[in-house]
């Protein structure tokens, strides 16, 4: 089933075109990877999808991206209710310089979703224990979160963004900042975390791309060069750049 | 070719040398300065934390003081002190004719009458009786005790007369001078009388400004910041609007003095003199210095964090109230303590204001008349008493006692709350 469709995206930063007529299904409860050479509007085309290109004042996107159907860049849209369903995780881990209870429960807080205290404890706890950080973190609940290693504070930005259960969950090089063990432990959770979630990920590595998704897009300069199941992608491309790309010949 | 690479290399070094040497001269010639100014105001100024007192004995006739037999407390409070207050000093010397009795009585302040009635209200049992009390000795003896006066000089030239001179030399030799820590400097609001003035009216006057000037400047200023850091588009004319927050910053503080004296005063019609005028007029100096602190610790909040809210599903305002504001508030706070010492050294929009008036008593809200602490220092500077020399130091000390603890706080917050970013 298709969960988001992009349809002829074009985006500005000023009068620079950054990406120039996206248009992509996503599969719902899948992976898809995103890839392609550093500046090629991968990490745009990602921050289309909840909108945080509006938080840069001089980026204009057009197109419509429909979620369920729905044109997220329509004037009725609220943004604050996108977000809520569309999650995000960053580059870099960047939990809230607060507790790792405040930070799992901040967005569960905002949103009005728990109603009592026991509840928003069995919120992070799920939360947590879906991010597969749980164990590691039960007794120090009340510790802030950049104490953690940089692989924890990653599934703890993950715990954050699930514990509002959202729909889709944007990850954008989520691993370029951890080492391969951590690395391994996120591959593993977007594993697990696709069985309710649909997951889109910007990532560098090829391999991982190969290893954790089911459908891939290729990127370059602004343009979806080709999109399709990720085994096609990379056994059998049909375009001379991605067969460049993914073989190493330039990127 | 080898020789010429070594001659370089040699050069270079010495370069460095020489480069080192200007920065640690520099350093030297800036703390020499500071060491000598410091000496300079402790040297002159620690003796006016110390006061001389004479000890002189009274005799508390009940006749010449005018009471009844058995006198209630208010018979002893309108009691007449004076014959017995000039008796006690007259006593001094059993000898001294009329012009010499009226020398006696000036070796004490002015208010010895009174320090003579408190020792009776204290204790009304001692009627009839004689007791050895206390008495403020005038400021010239003051620095004459202290070793601040020039006794070799003609007696023309002096205050003090060879009579009072003498006087005193026997009242020290028999131990009936005394000095003790000066309390009344800080009780005290400012008097003619140089043993008597005190910080306390100047100091309380400091202290509502600040707090007036704290209360307009920081809402307003931290307002300010977030709007134009979080909220604001980035044109033309918020850019103009940062210019001119950063020349308000530079306007010489004159100029907000004028600006008190022609709208809060004339328009306004504003009381004259109060720290409320003096606060505001303050807060309008401090302003463009909190709101750049503010800015500049909103700028540091990692961008990261903004987009972590905000992908959270949280509103840019409570991406800014939950998180940026919060831990901007450090930064802030420090910016706006340091805004606040800047404020409290400030004397010229003060003496605009008409703060420079001579007060007498101790403010009670910031809508009494009140000096301040820097305006003191100029009042007494002023003044051509030689008891008042150490004053301004002492206030000096008083004052600078009161940034460093201000910045020392500012140090403290900023180190204990400031967030480490991963």
């Amino acid at each position: 089933m298709i969960k988001i469709k992009a349809k002829d995206v074009d985006v500005f930063y000023g009068k620079k075109q950054a990406l120039f007529n996206i248009s992509l299904d996503i599969e719902e409860n899948q992976v898809t990877a995103l890839i392609g050479p550093s500046g090629c509007g991968k990490s745009t085309f990602l921050r289309c999808l909840n909108r945080m290109n509006d938080v840069i004042d001089i980026c204009s996107v057009k197109g419509k991206i429909l979620i369920n159907d729905f044109n997220i860049n329509d004037k009725s849209c609220d943004v604050v209710r996108l977000r809520e369903k569309i999650g995000m995780v960053f580059q870099k881990p960047n939990p809230f310089p607060k507790t790792l209870y405040e930070n799992v429960s901040y967005g569960p807080t905002i949103h009005g979703m728990a109603q009592s205290k026991q509840e928003m404890d069995e919120i992070v706890e799920t939360s947590l224990k879906k991010a597969a950080l749980w164990k590691e973190v039960k007794d120090r609940l009340h510790e802030p979160g950049t104490g953690l290693s940089g692989g924890q504070q990653q599934r703890l930005c993950i715990a954050r963004a699930i514990s509002v259960r959202p729909e889709v969950i944007l990850m954008d090089e989520p691993c370029s900042a951890l080492d391969p063990i951590a690395t391994a432990q996120i591959e593993e959770l977007i594993d697990e975390l696709k069985k309710e979630h649909t997951i889109i990920i910007v990532t560098h590595s090829m391999a991982q791309a190969a290893r954790v998704s089911q459908h891939t897009g290729f990127f370059h300069l602004g343009q979806l060069i080709e999109h399709g199941s990720t085994d096609k992608i990379f056994k059998n491309p049909d375009n001379t750049k991605t067969q460049d790309y993914i073989t190493g010949r330039f990127g | 070719m080898n020789k010429n690479k070594e001659q370089l290399l040699n050069k270079r070094y010495k370069a460095e040398k020489r480069f080192r040497l200007y920065g640690q001269s520099a350093i030297f010639m800036a703390l020499l300065f500071l060491t000598v100014f410091i000496f300079k105001i402790f040297s002159t100024g620690y003796s006016a934390f110390q006061k001389t007192w004479l000890i002189v004995p009274v005799t508390f006739d009940a006749e010449l003081m005018m009471l009844e037999q058995n006198p209630s407390k208010e018979d002893i409070q309108d009691a007449d002190y004076y014959d017995i207050a000039l008796k006690s000093m007259a006593d001094l010397d059993p000898n001294a004719n009329e012009d010499q009795e009226n020398e006696l009585k000036r070796m004490v302040s002015y208010f010895f009458e009174k320090e003579i009635k408190n020792e009776l209200l204290n204790d009304p049992s001692l009627i009839g009786k004689t007791k050895e009390v206390y008495l403020t000795a005038s400021d010239d003896l003051d620095q004459v005790f202290k070793g601040n006066y020039p006794r070799d000089l003609p007696e023309d030239q002096r205050r003090v007369s060879d009579y009072q001179l003498k006087i005193f030399d026997q009242l020290v030799a028999n131990g009936k001078v005394e000095s003790k820590f000066n309390i009344s400097f800080f009780t005290n609001a400012d008097s003619r009388e140089a043993e008597l003035a005190g910080i306390a009216s100047s100091f309380m006057g400091s202290i509502f400004s600040i707090l007036v000037c704290l209360m307009i400047a920081f809402p307003v200023a931290v307002l300010a910041a977030i709007y134009l850091e979080e909220f604001a588009p980035k044109n033309r004319f918020t850019d103009f609007i940062e210019v001119n927050i950063n020349n308000l910053a530079a306007v010489p503080s004159i100029v907000f003095g004028l600006l008190g004296l022609g709208v809060l005063l004339a328009i306004f019609q504003l009381p004259r003199s109060t720290p409320l005028v003096g606060g505001i007029t303050l807060s309008l100096m401090t302003l463009p210095t909190i709101i750049i602190a503010a800015r500049a610790s909103l700028k540091a909040v990692p961008p990261s964090i903004r987009e972590a809210a905000l992908a959270m599903g949280a509103s840019r305002m409570q991406t800014t109230m939950h998180h940026t504001v919060p831990l901007s508030m450090p930064g802030t706070l420090s910016g706006t303590i340091i805004g606040l010492a800047q404020a409290l050294g400030e004397t010229a929009p003060l003496i605009l204001i008409g703060m420079v008036a001579f007060v007498n008593t101790i403010p009670g809200s910031p809508m009494d008349p009140a000096a301040s602490l820097p305006v003191q220092i100029y009042i007494w500077a002023e003044s051509a008493e030689r008891g008042f020399v150490e004053k301004v130091s002492a206030c000096i000390m008083v004052l600078l006692g009161f940034l460093i603890t201000m910045n020392l706080f500012a140090q403290i917050i900023r180190h204990k709350f400031e967030k480490k970013w991963s």
